[in-house]
This record gives C-alpha cells, structure tokens and sequence, in this order.
C-alpha cells in the first residue's frame, strides 16, 4: 500500500546514507578544506612602496618609490608597470641614486584606469640581478545611489568592550536585558576591523588614522607617507588622503573635531603627510595648506598654534597660526560661550585648551577645579559635532567630517575606565546628533569605528559591601549580579561614576600598579617612571590597594594598545560595504565608494 | 620616548649611578639624602638655612589661562630673581646626561605612544643643576630651593621649552 510518509522517510533515509557515503569517500580521498601555505615574513632587500597588496582609488595620488639594500651599490634598476616602463606608464620621469641603499623615485602619479597591476623591479649588482614583483589593485566598484557626506567617527582605542562598558553604563540592564543600545549600536551595518599597520602586528594611532585617511597602510607614528629608510620625517613616499581628495576633486569641505590636541595623531592622520606624528608644530602649520586645509577646526592643543613668545607655546618660532587662520576668514572660538556665539560661518577655527581637552568626567560631572584649573568653559564633543556639522552643511558639494572621542584610549592607557566610559557615551551622543542630521536629508554615510582595541575586559561586578576588599571582592559568575550605576536625570550620563556595586574591569596587559577598583578623583597615571623603569604609583590607590605585578616591559609605564580586531557600524547610502571582517584599509575605501569619488576628476 | 632610548637611559644610568656616587662624596649628607650640587662654593648644605626662601605652590604660577596661552600670576613675577621653594615630583629625565630635570605636581608618566617629549602639563617647572641628573627617587616628593627664572627658554641640546626655572642650590625629600 502506498504510504506517503513512509516515502518521505525513507527518502529522507536514503539522503542521510548518501550524505554519510560522501563524507566518508571524501575522508578516504583526502578531500579536505585547503589552507593557503605561508611563510614567516621576511625583510626584502627591495623594498617597493606603495606595498604588495596595496589598493588604490582610480587617479588617487602617490609617490612611487623602491629602496634596493645591497652589499655594493647596485648598477641598475628596471621597472616595470604591466609590462611597460614605469617612467613611460606614468608618463615622468624617475629620480635614481645608486647606493648601498639605491633608491628609485617618482613622485606625485595615479593610476589612470581601473585595473589589477603588476609591478615588476630588477636590480642589477655586482653579484647579479635580484627581482620583486608586487601586485596592486584600483577595484571598479560603484555605487548606484551616493552620499554627499561622510562622517567617520573614530573611538580612539574604542574596542568592543568599551562600547559595551558605555551601553552598560549608559543604558543598564534589566533581568539580563539591555534597556536599550548605543546610537552607535543601532546602526545597519557590522563590520569587525583588523588593526596592523604594515610594520607591526600592533598599531598605534597615526598609523590606523591614516589607513581610514587614505587606503593604504602605514608604520607606528606615521601618517599619509609608507615609511622609507631615511631620517627625514618629510621626505616619505606620500599617499593622498581623504581631505585632499574630497578638496581636488569635488570642491566638499572638510572637518576636524578631537577632544585632544588637534594635531594628534587621529585628527592629524586626516590630513598630514610625516613618518613622525610628534611635529605637531609643523602638523599645525600644515592645516594652513590649501591642499588639505579643513574648513572646521575644533578641539584642544592651541599650544601648537601660539607663537613661543606666548607663555604656554610649544612652537619653536614666532608663527601665530591662529592669527593666520583669522587673515584666512576663521573665526576663531577659545571656549563654549565663543563657539555658541559664532554661529554658522563658512569656515571655523576652535581651540577650547592649551592641551588636550578635559575628559567629560571632569569637565560636565564633578568640575573639580584641581583638574580644570581655568579651563571651565570647554565645549562638549556634542557642541562640537553639531556646530562642524552646521558650518560644513552649508557646502551644496557636501563634506567630509571625522570627530574623534580621543580621551577613551588616553583614559584606557591610564588604565581607567570610568573616565573612558563617561568619554564613549559622550561619542555616542555626538554620534546620535550626526544620526539626526542624516536623518533628515538621507544623504549621509556614518561610520563609528575605533582604530586599535585595548585589553581592558568586563570580569564581572566588584562591591565591598560585605566587608571583602581587593580580589575577593570581585564579583564573578552568578556572584556579579548587576552595577548599582544609574541615570536619574536620563541624560545618558550614570548619574554617580563610582556606585556601590561597580564593574570589575581587569586588564590583559599593564605595568606595576595598584588597583582598588574605585573612582579617582582626579586623573592620576598607574605608573611612573623612575631610573628608566615604569614603578607603581602611590598616589594611584590612596585607600590601599592591591600591587599588580607588571606583565609588559618596565619601559612602559602605562597599558598599552591590544591588536584585537575592532567592531565598525555603519549607516547610510555607502553602509552596506561594510560588513564582515575587513582589513582596516576597507575604510576608505567604503568611504570613497560611498561618495562616488573618482580621483581622475578636478573640480570646476 | 621609545623603547629604544628608555633602553639607552637605563644602561646609562647603570653606569652613571656608582660614578657620580663616588665622585660625589663631599655632597652627600646621609643615605636618606637624594643629593646635592653645589652651585656655589660654600658647602651645599648650610647656606639657605639662613635665608629666606619664599615658599611657592604649582597652583601659584599662573594667574590666568585659555587657549591663548598662559599668565603669570602676580606672586610668581614679583619672586623672578629671588630665592624660592617648591615641592613636587621630579619626571624621568630625557636624557640622563642631562644637567636640568623637570619637576611637575604630580608624578608622571609619559606614555610613548600617545605623549611625545612636548607632551608636558602646562604647570612644571625645569629644574637647572650645575652637574647632570643622577638616580633619584621619582616616585616620592622632593623639595628644590634655589633662584626663580621667568620666561621662554629654550634648552638647545633638547629642544625643551620651558618658562619657569629654578636654579637649585639645594634638593631634599620632602616632608
Ligand atoms: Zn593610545
């Protein structure tokens, strides 16, 4: 009789033996996954910047150069650009000098055409000839519909964690359930992000900035340039970057916001071409350039700005670069009331310290004037944002914004996590002011991304309230239970950064220190330096607290960046690029396709 | 500073430690003693006792500050020239050859990556030596009397700027 369930069943039956019969011969095959091979790395004696495996925007700049380390000097280098003379497929000519290190150089080329390219260098020396090729990419990609504007928010050090310890904190948990998430949660699009510069498995900031800045790779301390072999931290083979191109080729503006120095490596990395991110005089002096002056500039480090003849300059010259930007047109705000003030000019100039910008913790929520001194008038990251955004809409061609929340890796490096977490949810309610605005033209990529993580990790909760202190008071398991923190006034903000039951925040990596879990008064470094070696500092736990055996260099007195992938979100036209995990060059690249940018075109 | 030169500064100051030790014999008080430099010809330790050093806070300096830079206060521009006291933490060196050495409110910490050398509180004040930098305790507070110096100057072996100078006659720990 026919039984159509026993059919199915044994259909079903028949499926599962084939599946198994598959496997089995598969195994017996040796058919198995295939991993590419590779290699240890090693150190070619030519080096060939741009890199192997560099991507490149269609007609984006750079400098095309080889170093050639050899025992002799060599006698010749031949390079070849899909098969044609490199000086005839850009069209000028090189400058080459034969040395130990023989050094080949043309500067200021772009690819002209969408393509995959081989580069191909033979070098001839005493011994021989010696030959590197390297293979490049200018991908086709486009977007149907493009944004007109971008705004990339960066989390310095934001790593996964430390957006989590922020939606704790900023928006609690009930019964295992988040009452809500970041603005910089809820966005359309995940993507988590690889780190390494092409010199270290670990970044520092100038160098990932400058990966999201132009699509390429760099070095520690480097930003715009791949490092060559020289002293010089000028002469580097240059890469243009965003501002550049969003300026030569569409006329969009441009704008910075950090809580720290404005010359600091994130902001700097947006528009500055040097091997050594410390010339921030000279980094200053370069948002003066037409080629990559930001129309909005708005944060901390006026010290770089002042002629040294004013009490409080770095500067090493007479140059008033605030002055310079005022005969430019820039007004200029020093605090709050200035920049409220200052409306919606075409262009703006914001310096609110000499230094870095104080962290909200003590600027908005205790305003200790032991940490404030005079500066009690500073803008939040908030007023920033919105007054960039303001200023820079007023561009019909659109614009290019990168806001960094700079404190949260400062604060992270400190090894303290409440004033990095205050500092995160201050982001991300400038990342929900940028999230209104793009809701109103739809029109506007966002991107929230760190630019390396730190290994601060959530153990559980700690609380003294039953008389145990230091490690036994760390709450783990089904001991953790919830953080007492909370947020009265609903202002994002935990209303009290040191509850009586707070997160237990333990670190992967750190020097000596003491730790007592508490909230510190006033920002205070967990090490210092003492004959060359970082030692535990006293002043760190002046309750008593438990003396952390250092598990880094004693050279380095504080926590220092993690190579941990970071997470990325996006929303807008341009976000559904960003998904997966990605190298962290990606980022411009998303940002590029986002805008339709084509580097061939100048503007009218 | 980079690994490298905190490498170089620890070598150095494995070897500069017993030298200036030895060499100094006449300057040491005690074992609790840091050090002294004689600036002068008269025995490092007895001279200041009998003047009048004016005592000076970190909070003292400056009367005024924004963005656009830093004001003297009126205290501190009414002591230049005169004998003064302040008490603070001494920063690890640049370099250990050094014959200066910064003194800050706090103890720091410079952090390689995110600081560099100009990377100082705007509230420090260098401290000038007629002999270099020898170990010291950084992480305890130390006391500096000697003449105040107001205005920029740049060291030019380091590039270091600074506005506010003693030129010290005498080092102690703190109380
Ligand atoms: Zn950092």
């Amino acid at each position: 009789m026919y039984n159509p369930k026993m059919s199915v069943l044994c259909l079903s039956r028949c499926f599962r033996l084939v599946v198994a019969l598959l496997v089995v011969a598969s195994l017996m095959s040796g058919v198995t996954v295939s991993y590419a091979a590779y290699r240890a790395p090693e150190v070619p004696n030519i080096n060939i910047m741009p890199i192997d495996r560099a991507k490149f925007l269609v007609g984006q700049k750079f400098d095309f150069a080889i170093e050639v380390k050899s025992d002799t000097p060599a006698s010749a280098i031949e390079v070849l650009v899909n098969g044609k003379k490199a000086e005839t497929f850009f069209g000028k000519q090189a400058v080459v000098k034969f040395d130990n290190m023989s050094t080949y150089r043309i500067n200021e080329v772009a690819f002209p055409q969408t393509s995959k390219v081989t580069v191909a260098v033979t070098v001839k020396t005493e011994k021989g000839t010696e030959k590197r090729t390297v293979n490049y990419e200018v991908p086709a990609d486009k977007i149907k519909k493009p944004a007109k504007n971008v705004i990339l928010f960066v989390g310095d050090g934001m790593s996964l964690q430390a957006r989590q310890m922020a939606r704790i904190l900023s928006k609690g948990i009930t019964e295992g359930k988040y009452n809500d998430l970041l603005e910089m949660e809820k966005m359309s699009n995940l993507a988590l992000i690889t780190t390494s510069g092409n010199d270290s498995l670990v970044t520092d900031s100038a160098n990932s900035a400058s990966a999201y800045a132009t699509g390429h790779k760099s070095t520690v301390n480097a930003m715009g340039v791949y490092a060559d072999s020289t002293k010089d931290p000028f002469d580097d083979p240059k890469v243009e970057n965003i501002i550049e191109l969003v300026k030569r080729t569409r006329g969009m503006s441009a704008g910075i916001v950090s809580t720290a120095n404005i010359t600091d490596a994130t902001p700097a990395a947006m528009l500055a071409h040097t091997r050594k991110r410390s010339e921030q005089n000279f980094i200053a002096q370069e948002m003066l350039n037409p080629l990559h002056r930001p129309d909005v500039i708005l944060g901390g480090g006026s010290r770089h700005f002042l002629p040294k003849s004013v009490p409080g300059s770095k500067r090493s010259d007479e140059r008033n670069i605030i002055e310079e930007f005022k005969e430019l047109g820039y007004p200029i705000a020093t605090n709050k009331t200035q920049l409220k003030q200052a409306g919606t000019p075409d262009k703006l100039l914001g310096l609110f310290q000499l230094d870095n910008m104080d962290v909200y913790v003590d600027r908005e929520v205790t305003k200790n004037p032991a940490v404030l001194g005079k500066f009690t008038d500073q803008p939040t990251l908030m007023d920033m944002t919105k007054t960039a955004i303001n200023v820079l809409s007023k561009n019909q061609k659109g614009f290019f914004l990168m806001v960094e929340g700079a404190s949260i890796d400062k604060q992270l490096h400190a090894m303290d996590w409440q004033r990095a977490t205050y500092d995160t949810i201050e982001m991300d309610k400038a990342v929900g002011i940028a999230k209104e605005f793009a809701k109103k033209n739809g029109d506007t990529l966002i991107i929230v991304v760190a630019d390396h993580a730190h290994g601060a990790s959530i153990t559980g909760t700690y609380h003294e309230k039953d008389g145990k202190t230091g490690r036994e008071a760390v709450r783990i398991y089904a001991d953790a239970g919830w953080p007492t923190f909370a947020d009265a006034d609903g202002d994002g903000f935990p209303d009290n950064p040191n509850p009586d039951v707070t997160l237990a925040v333990q670190f992967a990596n750190h020097p000596d220190y003491y730790e007592n879990e508490k909230f510190l008064d006033v920002p205070t470094s967990p090490a210092i330096m003492a004959d060359g070696k970082a030692i535990a500092n006293t002043k760190r736990a002046p309750q008593g607290g438990d003396l952390k055996v250092g598990n880094i260099p004693a050279s380095d007195p504080s926590e220092v960046h993690s190579a941990d992938d970071v997470p990325l979100t996006a929303e807008g036209p341009g976000a559904d690029y960003f998904k997966g995990i990605m190298d962290n060059t990606e980022v411009f690249h998303g940002i590029v396709r986002a805008l339709g940018l084509d580097g061939r075109n100048e503007k009218k | 500073m980079n690994k490298l030169t905190s490498r170089v500064i620890i070598a150095m100051m494995l070897i500069w430690v017993p030298l200036n030790w030895l060499g100094q014999d006449g300057t040491i008080r005690n074992e609790s003693s840091l050090f002294c430099t004689p600036a002068q010809a008269a025995p490092a330790w007895l001279p200041w006792f009998g003047e009048e050093a004016a005592p000076l806070e970190f909070s003292e300096l400056y009367s005024g500050a924004s963005a656009l830079g830093l004001e003297f206060s009126p205290k501190l521009e009414s002591l230049k020239g005169k004998k003064v006291r302040i008490s603070g933490f001494m920063a690890p060196p640049l370099k250990p050859t050094l014959n200066f050495f910064v003194l800050t409110k706090v103890p720091m910490a410079i952090c390689p990556f995110c600081s560099t050398d100009a990377d100082w509180p705007d509230d420090i004040v260098l401290i000038k030596l007629s002999e270099a930098v020898t170990a010291l305790p950084f992480d305890r507070p130390i006391t500096v009397t000697g003449q105040l110096e107001l205005g920029y100057q740049m060291d030019e072996e380091t590039g270091f700027v600074s506005l506010v100078r003693i030129v010290a006659d005498n080092i102690e720990e703190a109380n």
